[in-house]
């Protein structure tokens, strides 16, 4: 045994994160006590980020299969039939941690990491979308952290030319000290041409193929599965960075490998880098793999078994060969002027065997590796049900205009150009929404087939009631894809929380993967990918909780889309899903809420998932019908702010809307699921088509060939007003100014 | 013999980065600070031991590749062995 | 109608442009790797946008050094035409083929949008199809497209009629000039009038679909400039 590759003890394995439980585990799997590199690898595959321990029993309920899922989880992206032939294939990751002490790097190497996922499965990568959350607009640190994941996720998305087309992000102060950086990546395949992690064939080459392995990330993985505390911002070494350079090039020379029938599997290195992939391709193959660490391509001199196997050096992949490919695949990697190294073989021992400097460096039996990870069942408290307030608890005195101009100038609403004009949103040539509208439209290339596509989640929904949280993400992403006109057809998750030791937090898991399952069930979008990051703690202050929904849709005709911006004057604004004598609305828990009051503590509005799934229904055969010519999804903020969304989208068109009789705060701002805004030629044969379905709707008003919205008792919000405030708020932010 | 190329903006040539870094400073309360310039460098290990020839043959490289003249002037530095 | 596209490590819109191409002329581009030195005897060289060489060093310095541009220069000195979108512009003025400079945004920061241009230059070499003061929406993408020159060359290129684009306000717009680019410039020619550099990506906006067609019909100009 070398002097870097001693025998350990538990003490290694606690500082490690492993339990001594978990140690004596793994003595026992492997017949005595390992020696360093060997329970790096444990403590890897065994990491909460890893091995799914706390939330894997919960995941598990999750509705995972349809008649459109070609793969569900357990693969490197999930993808589904889009049809004539296509297949999506995507995932939503987060890179929370890294991005909080070193945003820059951190944003980016999340975006790299999301689009090797994609592009390992044979598909190229045709979007990126996003979720951030930000701690308060006015702490010091926002406006650093938020600029330099922004500059991030662009400096990494714009060089390697994938469009980032989409995204959300929210500012609260439970974020202060853990931003969270989820970052979604689609691409398309044929489904018959989809690449698969599995290794087999017992003597088939294994090859490591894009970058040099570094220093840099050594026990990433680990890192990400605990608690953060002040002193963590001196973690810096740890710190990955990425090449968007570099990651273009492995990018289209792994594409053109998949193209020349070499490959037998491959696998992206991520998280734990070279361990995870390689235990992951011999484990799924039910084989083994043998691998001379002395042959794996380094940037710095005496590098140990250890510090080789547990580095996260981003660019990196390792690929099983077919017998006699060998050739032809290093002149691809030739070609891309990447790094190509056979550095082992695949195996038929069922254990993973390192070699390094002529000696014995690991040999670990893979099944228990695997098979016995560790599974918690954590206890788990329910979150107090909150009281369900009426909108007289809360409504203040200030007409609606003041009041919607404040809200669209807050953090909650304010437009997000500011972050989304750093983003090249157009490269590829197929964009036809972005950034703008409810859900990014990316077209098939070469076809007028289109990708819907948007990441959702409202983290005061899922703390105020874990449950309707976890519904309301789903149901969110639906209607944002449904208002498009697209066809909602399965959604990724990246689950974010605090510590899951803690029953409160493990409550809020649970909670909202119920609440999750049951809407992607009722809403026909299986969970076919995702990630989970727990630990989002920071000196015991746990973030709001935020299961982000990444969803997937696809629509035949791209040009049969809708955008939310008006289109003609003459037409009628209808509120579908919302009953026409409607006056009053949810107020508890919302926008208006925390931006207008003192903001007690209440139940955000229920989601009534049957009503949802018509709803949508409803307005996506409407747009199929051309009987609407514009839809927006009313969400965060309620009708107003979506009316007046739909008016800044248009060119001098507004808005003259009827108030219904007594119609209050409550109906201006309320938040009540499964509603759109819609505008159309023929209101009366829209709401007959509606009745008849079973869905409500009120006429709202008319639109107008002013830039303005009318109101009929005598108020007028002119478009410049309304823009001045919803452009103003972000640049404030980012200024420092909201201090 | 190793050999440090210094890259700088020329005078006049806007450097908006040096100008952010300025008012950075001044909001620090450094408002002593004013002609911010930034500008990049380069090391060279070159398989040389004649000083002048090494001078020669960078800056050559510097107008062929290392240097934008339009915009960029550059400084070559010996460096001493054991720096 | 022979066009040809040269492809860097790290181009990223050589797809786009040769999509585009193909659209127009209904006959497929030539798509020419860095390092091969036939261009296959193009009437028009596109050089294409994305991160050549990963912008290392300065932006297009490397890829203007390779093989493939050592072929463009000459086809350029035979008279040839030749067409940069973003980063191509970028190799071009590292060629030298076209004056001045392309340096960082005044405001520090990627710029992605659609940008109001107006034409310049009409009637002859590669602006043939232009008439002049033409208006059309096209998007940037860039976060190094501040076009650069000192006095005296900023005066020559006036002179001479070499500004081929600018940036123009739509409406009461102020914001127009998403770079800080001197004289408002987004494009401009050669001497010879027969390379044309500019930031903006014309093949971004190929139908309504994606916002609109005036890059259609600005790269259709070009194209049929190249074919006379």
């Amino acid at each position: 045994m070398t002097d870097n590759n001693p025998i350990v003890t538990l003490d290694d394995a606690l500082g490690m994160g492993l339990t001594a439980e978990e140690f004596d585990r793994i003595c026992d799997h492997m017949g005595r006590t390992p020696n360093l590199t060997e329970l790096g690898v444990f403590s890897a595959m065994w990491s909460e980020h890893c091995s799914y321990k706390s939330s894997k029993k919960w995941l598990k309920t999750l509705p995972t299969t349809g008649e459109q899922v070609i793969q569900g989880p357990g693969e490197n992206a999930g993808v589904i039939d889009i049809g004539d032939g296509w297949a999506a294939v995507f995932k939503i990751e987060s890179h929370n941690h890294p991005s909080y002490i070193e945003p820059y790097q951190g944003a980016a190497t999340g975006v790299g990491g999301i689009l090797r996922d994609v592009f390992t499965m044979g598909a190229r990568p045709v979007a990126l979308l996003n979720a951030l959350r930000f701690g308060a607009p006015d702490h010091e640190l926002t406006p650093y952290l938020a600029s330099g994941v922004v500059a991030g996720i662009g400096g990494y998305g714009n060089c390697i030319g994938i469009p980032t087309v989409g995204g959300e992000v929210n500012f609260d102060p439970s974020y202060n000290g853990n931003i969270l950086v989820n970052a979604m990546a689609v691409g398309l395949a044929r489904a018959d041409k989809i690449f698969y992690s599995a290794a087999s064939g017992a003597g088939n080459p294994v090859i490591y193929i894009g970058a040099k392995t570094g220093r840099d990330g050594i026990h990433g993985a680990t890192m990400a599965s605990a608690e953060f505390s002040e002193d963590d911002a001196s973690k810096r070494p740890t710190v990955q960075v990425g090449d968007p350079f570099a990651g273009k090039l492995l990018m289209e020379a792994s594409l053109e490998l998949m193209a020349s029938d070499s490959v037998v599997a491959i696998q992206d290195m991520g998280a734990a880098g070279l361990t995870s992939s390689s235990v992951e391709m011999a484990a799924k193959g039910g084989l083994g793999m043998e691998i001379d660490l002395d042959l794996v391509p380094v940037r710095e001199d005496h590098m140990s078994a250890y510090e080789i196997m547990l580095s996260e050096s981003q660019e990196r992949m390792l690929v099983v060969l077919k017998p006699d490919a060998t050739e032809k695949a290093k002149a691809i990697l030739d070609k891309w002027d990447l790094d190509f190294a056979t550095i082992g073989t695949v195996t038929d021992s069922g254990r993973l065997v390192l070699n390094k400097d002529g000696g014995l460096a690991a040999d670990i039996p893979l099944a228990p590796l695997v098979d016995d990870a560790p599974e918690y069942d954590r206890p788990h408290e329910d979150s107090p049900e909150l009281p369900q307030l009426a909108s007289g608890d809360l409504a203040i005195e200030a007409n609606i205009k003041s009041v919607l101009l404040t809200l669209l100038g807050s953090h909650h609403l304010c437009s997000r150009r500011w972050i989304w004009e750093q983003y090249d949103r157009d490269v590829m040539a197929d964009t036809v929404a972005a950034s703008t509208g409810d859900a990014a439209l990316v077209r098939v290339h070469g076809s007028n087939r289109g990708l819907a596509i948007s990441t959702d989640c409202t983290p005061r929904y899922v703390k105020a009631d874990p449950m309707t949280g976890g519904k309301q993400a789903v149901a969110e992403a639906y209607r944002n894809i449904s208002a498009s006109g697209a066809l909602p057809l399965a959604v990724t998750n990246n689950l974010n929380f605090g510590n899951p030791e803690k029953p409160r937090i493990m409550g809020q898991i649970t909670g909202s993967v119920m609440g999750m399952g049951e809407a992607a069930k009722a809403l026909g979008t299986p969970v076919v990918s995702g990630n989970v990051s727990l630990y989002n703690e920071t000196d015991g202050n746990a973030i709001n909780p935020a299961p982000v929904i990444g969803m997937v849709g696809v629509i035949d005709d791209v040009d049969q889309a809708v955008g939310i911006g008006l289109t003609a004057a003459g037409k009628s604004v209808v509120i579908i899903g919302q009953h026409p004598e409607q006056n009053d609305g949810w107020l508890g828990c919302s926008v208006y809420a925390d931006v207008m009051t003192n903001n007690p503590e209440a139940a955000p509005p229920p989601v009534d998932l049957d009503a949802e799934a018509l709803t949508g229904q409803f307005i996506r055969s409407a747009i199929a019908n051309s009987q609407i010519s514009a839809c927006h999804d009313i969400g965060d903020g309620g009708a107003m702010p979506a009316l007046a969304e739909m008016v800044m989208a248009s060119h001098g068109l507004g808005v003259d809307v009827t108030l219904p009789n007594g119609a209050g705060h409550g109906w201006a701002f309320g938040e009540d699921q499964s509603r759109y805004l819609v505008e159309t030629d023929d209101a009366d044969a829209l709401l007959a088509m509606a009745k008849e379905l079973g869905v409500d709707g009120q006429i709202i008003g008319q639109t107008i060939p002013s830039a303005e919205l009318k109101f009929n008792d005598g108020m007028t919000i002119s478009s410049v007003e309304m823009n001045e405030a919803y452009e103003g708020g972000l640049p404030r932010i980012m200024a420092g100014k909201n201090a | 013999m190793k050999v440090m190329v210094s890259i700088n903006l020329k005078p006049g040539v806007l450097d908006p980065q040096a100008r952010a870094i300025e008012n950075s400073l001044s909001s620090l309360g450094y408002t002593e600070v004013s002609g911010v310039s930034t500008g990049k460098q380069i090391i060279l290990d070159l398989d040389e031991t004649d000083e002048s020839r090494a001078r020669q043959k960078t800056a050559k490289m510097c107008e062929t590749l290392l240097v934008n003249t339009v915009i960029e002037n550059y400084d070559i530095t010996i460096m001493d062995e054991d720096s | 109608m022979n066009i040809s596209v040269i492809t860097f490590p790290g181009s990223n819109c050589d797809r786009d442009v040769i999509t585009a191409a193909a659209e127009i002329t209904g006959k497929q581009p030539t798509a020419v790797w860095h390092k091969d030195t036939d261009l296959g005897n193009p009437d028009l060289v596109i050089i294409p946008g994305g991160f050549s060489f990963g912008d290392y060093l300065r932006c297009g310095a490397i890829a203007s050094k390779s093989p493939a541009m050592d072929e463009v220069i000459e086809h350029s000195l035979r008279g040839g035409m030749v067409m940069g979108i973003c980063n191509g512009f970028q190799v071009l003025v590292e060629t030298g083929l076209l004056p001045g400079a392309l340096i960082r945004n005044k405001g520090l920061k990627f710029v992605c949008r659609d940008t109001n241009l107006k034409t310049h230059q009409h009637g002859k070499d590669i602006m043939a199809g232009f008439q002049d003061g033409e208006e059309m929406v096209i998007p940037v993408a860039h976060n190094e497209g501040q076009y650069f020159a000192d006095d005296d060359t900023l005066k020559r290129i006036q002179d001479n009629g070499q500004i081929a684009f600018t940036y123009t306000p739509m409406g009461d717009e102020t914001d127009y000039n998403p770079n800080g680019a001197a004289l408002d410039i987004a494009g401009i020619t050669s001497e010879n009038g027969r390379v044309l550099g500019m930031m903006p990506h014309p093949e971004r906006k190929m139908s309504d679909t994606v916002g609109g067609a005036d890059g259609r019909r600005l790269l259709t100009a070009i194209i049929e400039a190249s074919q006379s």
